[in-house]
Formats: C-alpha cells, structure tokens, sequence
C-alpha cells in the first residue's frame, strides 16, 4: 500500500463507496477509510428506500434487500390509523448487506479500502492536495491526496476542515433512537408512521418490517424538543402500549440532517457527499439512495479533475451543480413541507386523518393525504403536488 | 465542563453534528471534547439519543 492517492474517501457509507467505486472505475488511484471496525455496522438506519430509485439505481433483485412494503400506515395523535395501498412504495433493505456490497464493488473497480482507519485531521499541501492524518490501532500515519471526498455522515467534520459549513441548527437535525424488534404483532407488508406532538415532536416514529414478526422500531424528533424528553422515552411509551412482550434486539441512536442541503459542498480538492452535505430528505429523513446518487457524481467530477490535472473549487462545482439540478430542487420542495407538516397541531392531524377515512380506501393516494392536510396552507399545494408527481 | 459517560454513549456523532464551535470528536469508541474550545452552549446535551452527555460543575 502506498500513501500517496489521487482521491481519499472519508467514510465507507452508501456516499462513500459509491464515490470511491465511481472514482475508480474512471482510472483515479482511490483509498476509502472507514472509522468503524465493519464496512455496515453499526447499522443506524431505518432501511427503508423508495422501489422508483432503487429502480433507476441498481439491478433488479439485488442481494440486500429484506422486505418489499406495498402498504403505508398513517396515524394521528388520537390513533386515528388511515391505510393507503402503496403497491409500489418500496423496499426495507439490509443495510448491513447493503453497505458491504457496494464496499465490494469499490475494491472491484479498483479502490483500496481501509477499516478501523479514523481520520483525525488534514492539512493543505502547498501547490494543492492535502495530508490526512489517520489513527488506526492505535498508530498515527500519514497520506497523502489531490482530493478528499468527505462522506464522513451526520458528524462530517472534513468539510470544517476545509472551511466549510456542515454544522445542522438544533431545530434541523432529527435525533433518533431505533429498536430492531422480534416477535412483532403486525403486517409485513405495511410500514406505520406515526405523528403527533406527544409521539414524536418535530419528527415521526416508524416501524419498518423486516419480515414476518420483525421490524426496525424507531423514532425521530426535532433536536428543539429534545431538552427534557429524549427520543428513547417516546420509543418506550410507544414499545409498552403497542408491542407489550416482544423483545428488543439491538438499539442504536443516531441523526438525521434534515435541513435544506449545504449551499457549498465544494473547496479546492474537497467533495462532500451524503449526510455530511445533508442530502436526506428532510421530510422523511431518508438519505440512502441520494447518497448514492451524489456519490456516483462526486466521484465522476473528482476522477475527471484528477485527469485534467486540475482540482480546484472551479473544477469541482461541477459536482455541485449536479447536485443541485438532480436533488437541490426536490429537497428545498421537501424542506417546506416539512415545515409545513410540523406546524399542524395535533388536533390538525387528527382531524385531518377523520377527513381521509371518509373517502373509499380506493381513493385514497399519499398525494391527497397531504392536499387535505394542507388546506388551511394553500401556497404548499403546488409543492405537494409537484413532490408526488415527479 | 462537560461530561460524557461512555457507558451510554454510543458514538453515533449527533453531539458533533450540532457543535457551533467544533470541539467534539468522536472515535471509534471514545469521545473527546476540548474544553479549550467548548462554550458550554448544551446543544450537545439536548440532542444525545442517550442521555449521555452532562454538565459537569
């Protein structure tokens, strides 16, 4: 192993590999170094991704996947469950699979990858490139690299380095708690969400099966209400009323970005990609498969610097210009009406949950669960339609 | 001064994600927060999914 590379990749995630495979696959010389002992674990994930960019992604029947959802569960504060046929929603993966699988095709397109590797800092080269200092068992090295892509998740601190803003407010970031259940009492088929002041402030709590009897069990809520009441007494309150006797297998906390995405994702020789540029949806919280996306593109633009011999910001806001035209639309449409979901009361949700009961299951379509929720906020039905219809 | 109990952390980087001032790092297993840099603005508390930051007199 040399220390010398075109591209380091910080963070062995869905960004991360994709970047790094993408980058190798156009010729560049690319190590990834992932923090954690295990490309995929821990697992901090609900796994859930939509069967429309899974579609446009990746093969049919990939490996990883664990469940297929073709049903959707709403539910107000009162309880007030309103059932929606989604026969094309979905799938819940396995992350863990998932996240090996694409680490796999990175090394098969060329990239070296490095686990246990933390990066502790990294400092400009005059002319350009940088230094990456690493701390792995223990033991300090040094590489060096024309370009970092910072895939380094919710906790980036790559793009601090380089200058840039990746922090998320308190009212931004979802903090979350997640159950991995067994001996559930529910409907494989069917993912649940549930709202309300008193479930989930500024967030929602999902149970996403796995299969039959096993689902992820987890909550998110807005770090502006997390003071007093933590994410793990909401998921608690919910575990005792609704799945009383079943058990809980493994629990990992974790954060979602959900605010709108970083207006620089670009610096001289820096990328960044996924959580760390917050790319997650911030309606849903679902980041999984733009990860992807905006990995495959950052490490397109950063292959073809190395090749130009030029890496400069100039030459890297292609990336971000990419990003912008194939996510930035979608995610500012995802942002409002996040704000706008989050502004109801509970006696909002709950009525407006009554109002979509009294149509035929048959009409009932996400789109127009969200029109009714949004009446009293006209100025958001061109964004609601326009989010379901694209 | 704050405090983190690495019984219940488990070094997801939420506390990071909401650092102003960037005085947080977290490793593989262990959390290091510079007291030189840290303002003791709590955000960092309030969003821990465990409970396991404190303030520490």
């Amino acid at each position: 192993m040399t220390d010398a590379y075109d591209i380091i990749v910080v963070g062995g995630g869905p960004a991360g590999s994709s970047a790094a495979m993408t980058a190798a696959q156009r010729g560049a010389r690319v190590l990834l170094l992932e923090k954690d002992a295990e490309i995929g674990l821990p697992v901090r994930c609900a796994e859930g991704v939509s069967e429309r960019s899974l579609k446009d992604l990746f093969e049919s029947h990939p490996p990883w996947i664990s469940n297929r959802i073709t049903k959707l569960s709403f539910f107000a504060p009162d309880g007030t469950e309103v059932r929606l046929n989604a026969p094309r929603i979905g799938y819940i993966l396995d992350r863990r699979a998932f996240d090996s699988n694409l680490a796999q095709r990175a090394v098969r397109a060329g990239a070296e990858v490095l686990t246990g590797a933390c990066v502790r800092g990294m400092t400009p080269l005059t002319g350009n490139g940088w230094n990456v200092s690493v701390l792995r068992r223990n033991q300090p090295s040094q590489f060096t690299t024309r370009i970092v892509i910072g895939a380094d998740g919710v906790e980036s601190r790559v793009g601090r380095w380089a200058g840039l803003d990746t922090k998320t407010t308190l009212h931004d970031i979802e903090t979350c708690l997640q159950y991995s259940m067994e001996g559930l009492d529910l409907d494989p088929a069917c993912c649940q969400l549930h709202f309300g002041g008193h479930v989930a402030p500024g967030g929602y709590l999902w149970v996403f099966p796995k299969g039959p009897g096993m689902a992820n069990v987890g909550v998110g809520i807005s770090g502006e209400y997390s003071r007093r009441m933590k994410p793990i007494d909401y998921l608690n309150r919910f575990v005792d009323r609704a799945y009383a006797g079943a058990s809980v297998l493994r629990t990992v906390g974790g954060s979602v970005p959900c605010s709108l995405p970083l207006k620089e994702t670009v610096s001289d020789g820096l990328l960044l990609v996924g959580d760390a540029a917050h790319q997650a949806d911030p309606m849903t919280g679902g980041g999984i498969m733009n990860a992807v996306r905006a990995g495959r593109m950052a490490g397109h633009v950063a292959a073809e610097a190395i090749m130009m011999g030029d890496t400069s910001k100039k030459q890297l806001m292609a990336y971000q210009e990419q990003c912008g035209e194939l996510l930035g639309k979608k995610l500012r449409r995802s942002y409002r009406l996040k704000k706008a979901v989050y502004k109801l009361t509970d006696k909002e949700l709950n009525d407006t949950a009554a109002s979509v009961n009294s149509r035929a299951p048959d009409k009932r379509t996400l789109g127009r669960i969200f029109v009714t929720a949004l009446t009293k906020n006209p100025k958001l039905l061109s964004d609601i339609i326009a989010l379901f219809g694209s | 001064m704050i405090r983190v109990d690495e019984n219940k952390c488990d070094f997801c980087g939420t506390c990071v994600a909401v650092c102003p001032v960037d005085a947080i790092e977290v490793l593989e297993s262990e959390v290091i927060i510079d007291e030189d840099v840290c303002t003791s603005c709590s955000y960092c508390i309030f969003v821990c999914p465990w409970a396991a930051l404190q303030e520490e007199a």
